[in-house]
């Protein structure tokens, strides 16, 4: 699935996008953050406090319990400060 | 109803878009229009500058999915949404929502609840542009409870105004 990520998300990740391939056990979005968070530093810090994380599965957006099966694109990004 | 809903970096013109609301139709007797301008300032520091991200595609989607809310809590008959990105200045209009309604009831009602919900639910991120460099806005948790508000049951409307 293609995952992607916005303003300090992305930055602290240092890519906008990419391709993953999460192991079986990983079901929910929230279990997602905790195994994006052990792929590497700049994934460490950006992960760091998974309760501030927002996600959206298909441009919609979901909570952490939402299941990731299905999903063709997951994005993560802080809380929106539009408007 | 008649809705319209842009995500530009060029500046807009909020004369212009109210006129479109209502030309050739003679049912509108409120427009409301709320422009969000961007300040010199941001938690107290001068600011050069305010870029903005946004997730293309969701941000027209889930602005969609509250225009249809908004239509569904008060009778509508024209909504407009304009929001920027990329890099403004100090002055530069950030954010137009312009409703129209038979009454000013639901176009002040609905022009709110709108601001509301863009202001949390909408991706985008403001990053502003200080002397010390470039900062990430922080969200704001009195926007939180202002849109959380409006999860209240609605009250009636369609009282005379």
């Amino acid at each position: 699935m293609k995952v992607r990520y916005f303003a300090w998300v992305r930055e602290r990740v240092g890519k906008a996008e990419e391709e993953i391939d999460p192991p079986a056990a990983v079901v929910t979005v929230g279990e997602l953050v905790g195994w994006l968070a052990r792929k590497g530093e700049g994934y460490a810090y950006a992960f760091e406090n998974p309760k501030v994380i927002r996600a959206a599965i298909d441009k919609s957006h979901v909570r952490a319990d939402a299941r990731i099966a299905g999903a063709a694109e997951i994005a993560f990004f802080p809380p929106m400060t539009g408007g | 109803m008649t809705t319209t809903i842009r995500l530009q970096g060029e500046v807009f013109d909020v004369s212009a878009e109210a006129a479109l609301l209502t030309r050739g139709r003679t049912d509108i007797g409120a427009v409301v229009t709320f422009t969000g301008i961007c300040r010199a300032d941001e938690a107290g520091g001068p600011i050069a500058a305010l870029t903005l991200e946004h997730y293309p595609g969701m941000a027209e989607a889930e602005i969609a999915r509250h225009v249809e809310a908004a239509h569904a809590r008060w009778p509508l008959l024209g909504v407009t949404v304009i929001h920027r990105y990329g890099r403004l200045t100090p002055g530069e209009p950030i954010v137009l929502v312009a409703t129209a309604s038979s009454h000013r009831e639901a176009a002040f009602a609905a022009a709110e609840y709108l601001m509301d919900y863009l202001k949390t639910r909408a991706p985008f991120w403001k990053q502003v542009e200080k002397a010390a460099g470039k900062i990430w806005v922080d969200a704001k948790s009195a926007d939180d409870a202002a849109a959380e508000r409006w999860s209240a049951p609605a009250p009636s409307h369609g009282a005379a105004e």
